[in-house]
Parts: structure tokens; C-alpha cells; sequence
């Protein structure tokens, strides 16, 4: 488990400390994808690197599997260092070693497994990754998707506990960025690894994460299992964000509505009821005739959910909201 | 024809002469990579928002070789004469040109070297961190590889800033082609000499940017 207890950071910059992250708590579970999403600037890449104490906390503690490693320093700090793992947007592979040197680098780094090891080793994370023809090239020769397999095959080469994503697919392309997701993924239920991810990009959040924290000018403004958030976001950032992802724009959805007649509904639908043929059957058992303003339907992680913002008009709409209800659809009156 | 055109050179000397450069500029540059590199490194690493931040010692270091950088050379010949003599025994011939030589090709290397390290990605030697590496294993293992082919580029450079510092030793008698060509095409109008020894060191220089520049593309990787 990682535990931040009170954990703030500000920098000093021609005298003035500027805060970047402000008092945190944040508790993560072992065996979880933790994802962190925010704006650039809202803090999330100074609280991944107080993880790893790449960041120096001015203040709080940091506790990994209860223990303290704030105050760790040099050889302490280097085990530990090796026990999590790093990817990065930009890769940041050695353009001077091959794939299977970049892969050994933290191996060799580390001093402790013979040569033997770390060829068995290396050759075991290749496939894995599925590189192995590429094992001879060098980074430049690789495409953006490729080199971060090198990455994540390069962060596992020591068998971490837990892997620390820096934006690791805001550089690819949304099919590079699945296929390395449904990596990530895999190599979570594989090994059991803790994945923190920070990302700019709610989508990233909703493929892989079981929980996310939304950060908003350096603090965490909304945090919860990634359904809740994702279909009933609180906080305006966290609005924002998912609108975003969902390509919503609520002032034109607004200017839609005013042309509808009746009462207005957002029905959310999770797991198994997202099949059901729920509405039609609602509608005749309650006389209400409803038409579709607009909706979705698609998953969050493995979960099916969807969402319909409907207009209802006449028969007994009491009756159809709490027939709605009973099925375990959250309705949501908007007008 | 030819006698006639070069009836003043000496081949033999000429010969020795070329090879007596040779020697100034490939010890030299020896040990200007010897201290420069080092100070180079330490130049990097104590600088701005690096791995050893340290203003004080940036400052000084940096100040001693900018000192050394910004004394003319002709001028450091001179000045260097005394530690010279004090080193060595003398200030003449092709050891007694090694020192100033050193003076001044150490501090130039070590500028280029502080430069190549800046080029390499940050992002690097974070990620080498991240490992759990020593600030030594992120020097020896990211840093310098990643450095190489513009590590490689500056000794290219340094080299033939040597040749053309060895070859003004000649003016306070620090043997080679320089000293040839002050001795006998300056001082005794000799121009024949002057235009053969002026045309060796145009090819000595051709010869090293061109075996330079292929050490650097055989080590670019990216």
C-alpha cells in the first residue's frame, strides 16, 4: 500500500516558495491501477515523483508497505528505488544501448544478478512485450508504441512492486495507446503490480483504472472508484473532464433541450441492466412515451454502462421513475 | 622543376619537423582530455538544477577556465614560460610546448565537454535515477555514452585547435612545422618553406575533421 500522510510540496523560485502539491492524503491499495488525472500544471507530476522521491517532499509522509521511506537516502533509497519501476511520456530510453541493453540497464545498475540472469531475463521481458525481433536495434529504429514497450519492459526488469506511469501514452496515437493500455492491463493481473498513471486524458482513466483521484491546482478535488466518478462527476474540473472525454458540450446540450417537450431524465445504467429492455416495457405498463435527447452506451474498464437523457410525455411518469428505480437505473431529474 | 620551385626545403627537416607536431598535438591532446573531461564533467554536474548543484564551486571552476580561455595564446606562451621550466626543465622544443599547450586545450575540451553534457535529455538521467542508480553509474552509464558522439566532435575540435596553438609554440622556439616556418619562411624569406609547411598542417587538419566526423556518425545513435 502507498500511503501519503499530510504530503506537500512547494518550490522555490527567486525566493518565493510557489506550492505545488498542497496537503495530501491519498491511500493505494496494493494490486490496483490508481489513475490521477489533471491539467498540466494541477500537480499530478510532482505527486508521482514524491512516489519515488524524485521529488523531495517539503513536508508529510510517504509510506510504502508500512514503511517510512521519506527519510530514506542513498543506499536505502536506491533498493527502494528499484522495488518501483518508471515509464515516461518520452520514453526516455538510452539512444546509445540496444533494446536489450536498455532492458538490462537497471539490472546491471543494480549489481546483484549475474550476467546469466539478466540474459535469461531480458530475453523473458522482450517476448513478453512482444519485441522479440527487435532486441538488436537501437531506439531510433523503433516506432513511439514500440519504444514504450522498451519502457515498461525496462521498468519490470527488477521485478517492482509497483509501476509509476508518467503520461505514458499522451505521446502515441489512440491505437498505440490501446494496445499499450490493454499491456498495462495484462501486466497488472499478471503479476499483481500496483500501476499509479497520471494522465490528462479521462479516456485513459476509463480503460484501465480501478480508482482515480482528479487534481485541480495542486490538490485532489475528487477521488473514488473510476464508475462513480466517471458517471456521476461532482467537482466542475472533474466535469469537464469527463464532458471532454464524452465529447459533450453542455451549452449546445442545453440549447437541445429547450426544444423538447415534457420532462427531462438522465438515466444511468451500470453492469447487467444496461441490457435489459427495460424502457420499452416501462413505457407501456406506464402509458409514458419518451424520445431519445441523446446517450451512450460503453464500458468503464470491464463494466458495460450506458446513459440516455430522455424527454417523457403524459401517462404516469411517478410510476415510470420509480419502476426505473427498482431495476437499479439512476435517474437523474434535469427538468 | 620541383627542386627548382622548393630549392630551400629540406625534406628531412620537414619531415622531422611534421612529426615533432604530430607528437605536440597527440600529447597535448592527451592530457587536455585528462583534466578536461573531469572538469567538464564537474562543470555539468555542479551547474544550474543538475545532480550536484553547487553554485560556489561552479562559480570558481568556472571562472579559472574562463580565465584560462580568455588569455590569448600567444600571450599564455609567454605567461606559462616560468611553470614551464618549473615542470619540466625547459620551455624549449617539443616538451617544453606541452605545458601551455595543456593550458590551453584543457579549459577549451572542457567547455565542449560541459556543452555535449547539456544536450543530453533530462529525461534521461531522471529515468537513470529512477533505477535506483549512483550519481556515478548515472555519469558513466547515461550520461558520458549518451555524450559520446558530441564528446567525440569536441576533441575533433580540440585537436585542431591544438595543431594550430602547437603550431604558434614556434614563435617562443617550440619546435614542429610553426617553428620552421617562423625560423626559415618568415625570418629568412624562405617562402617556399612557408607555403609546404603551411600546406601540411591544412592537411593534417583536413585528415582530422574528416577522421572525426566519421567517429561521430559511427557513434550516433539517434
Amino acid at each position: 500500500m502507498i500511503e501519503l500522510d499530510q504530503v506537500h510540496k512547494a518550490y522555490e523560485v527567486e525566493g518565493r516558495a510557489i506550492p505545488a502539491l498542497k496537503s495530501t492524503n491519498l491511500a493505494i491499495q496494493n494490486g490496483e491501477i490508481f489513475g490521477i488525472v489533471g491539467h498540466s500544471g494541477a500537480g499530478k507530476s510532482t505527486l508521482i515523483r514524491l512516489i519515488n522521491m524524485l521529488e523531495r517532499p517539503s513536508g508529510g509522509r510517504i509510506v510504502v508497505d508500512n514503511e517510512d521511506v521519506t527519510g530514506y537516502a542513498s543506499d536505502s533509497l536506491r533498493a527502494f528505488r528499484r522495488k518501483v519501476g518508471m515509464i515516461f511520456q518520452h520514453f526516455n530510453l538510452l539512444s546509445s544501448k540496444t533494446v536489450a541493453d536498455n532492458i538490462a540497464f537497471p539490472m546491471k545498475l543494480a549489481g546483484i544478478y549475474s550476467r546469466e540472469e539478466i540474459r535469461a531475463r531480458v530475453a523473458e521481458l522482450v517476448k513478453r512485450v512482444g519485441l522479440e525481433d527487435h532486441a538488436k536495434k537501437y531506439p531510433s529504429q523503433l516506432s513511439g508504441g514500440q519504444k514504450q514497450r522498451v519502457g515498461i519492459a525496462r521498468a519490470l526488469a527488477c521485478r517492482p512492486t509497483i509501476l509509476l506511469c508518467d503520461e505514458a501514452t499522451s505521446a502515441l496515437d489512440p491505437q498505440t495507446t490501446q494496445s499499450v493500455l490493454r499491456l498495462l492491463a495484462d501486466i497488472n493481473r499478471e503479476l499483481g503490480l500496483t500501476i499509479v498513471l497520471i494522465t490528462h486524458e479521462m479516456d485513459v482513466v476509463r480503460r484501465i483504472c480501478d480508482r482515480v483521484a482528479v487534481m485541480d491546482a495542486g490538490e485532489i478535488v475528487e477521488m473514488g472508484t473510476v464508475a462513480d466518478v466517471f458517471l456521476h462527476p461532482e467537482h466542475p474540473t472533474t466535469r469537464d473532464f469527463v464532458f471532454e472525454s464524452e465529447h459533450i458540450d453542455e451549452r449546445e446540450q442545453q440549447a437541445d433541450f429547450a426544444h423538447a417537450e415534457g420532462r427531462i431524465l438522465h438515466l444511468t445504467f451500470r453492469g447487467e441492466s444496461t441490457y435489459k429492455p427495460l424502457l420499452g416495457s416501462i413505457a407501456r405498463q406506464t402509458g409514458v412515451d419518451f424520445s431519445i435527447l441523446s446517450g451512450r452506451i460503453d464500458r468503464i474498464k470491464d463494466m458495460p454502462y450506458g446513459q440516455l437523457t430522455l424527454s417523457l410525455v403524459g401517462g404516469d411518469l411517478e410510476a415510470a421513475v420509480a419502476a426505473l428505480d427498482a431495476a437499479d437505473v439512476h435517474v437523474e431529474v434535469l427538468r | 622543376m620541383m627542386a627548382d620551385l622548393f630549392s630551400n626545403v629540406d625534406w628531412l627537416e620537414i619531415g622531422w619537423a611534421s612529426w615533432d607536431t604530430l607528437v605536440m598535438v597527440a600529447v597535448s591532446l592527451f592530457f587536455s582530455i585528462l583534466f578536461g573531461l573531469p572538469i567538464g564533467v564537474l562543470l555539468f554536474l555542479t551547474g544550474k538544477r543538475q545532480l550536484l548543484e553547487q553554485p560556489v564551486a561552479y562559480a570558481a571552476l568556472s571562472f579559472v577556465v574562463n580565465v584560462l580561455r580568455s588569455v590569448p595564446f600567444i600571450i599564455l606562451l609567454i605567461v606559462m614560460i616560468p611553470v614551464t621550466v618549473m615542470m619540466i626543465g625547459t620551455s624549449l622544443g617539443v616538451a617544453g610546448a606541452i605545458p601551455p599547450l595543456v593550458a590551453g586545450g584543457a579549459p577549451f575540451f572542457a567547455r565542449l565537454v560541459e556543452t555535449s553534457l547539456r544536450e543530453v535529455d533530462r529525461g534521461i538521467i531522471e529515468a537513470t535515477q529512477a533505477m535506483g542508480a549512483t550519481v556515478r553509474q548515472v555519469i558513466f552509464g547515461a550520461l558520458l555514452p549518451e555524450a559520446l558522439p558530441g564528446l567525440i566532435a569536441g576533441i575533433t575540435v580540440t585537436a585542431i585547435t591544438l595543431v594550430s596553438y602547437a603550431a604558434m609554440s614556434g614563435v617562443i622556439g617550440g619546435g614542429g612545422l610553426g617553428d620552421l616556418a617562423i625560423r626559415f619562411g618568415y625570418q629568412r624569406f624562405q617562402t617556399d618553406v612557408m607555403v609546404i609547411t603551411v600546406a601540411l598542417l591544412v592537411i593534417f587538419v583536413q585528415l582530422l575533421q574528416m577522421a572525426g566526423d566519421r567517429l561521430v556518425l559511427h557513434f550516433s545513435r539517434r
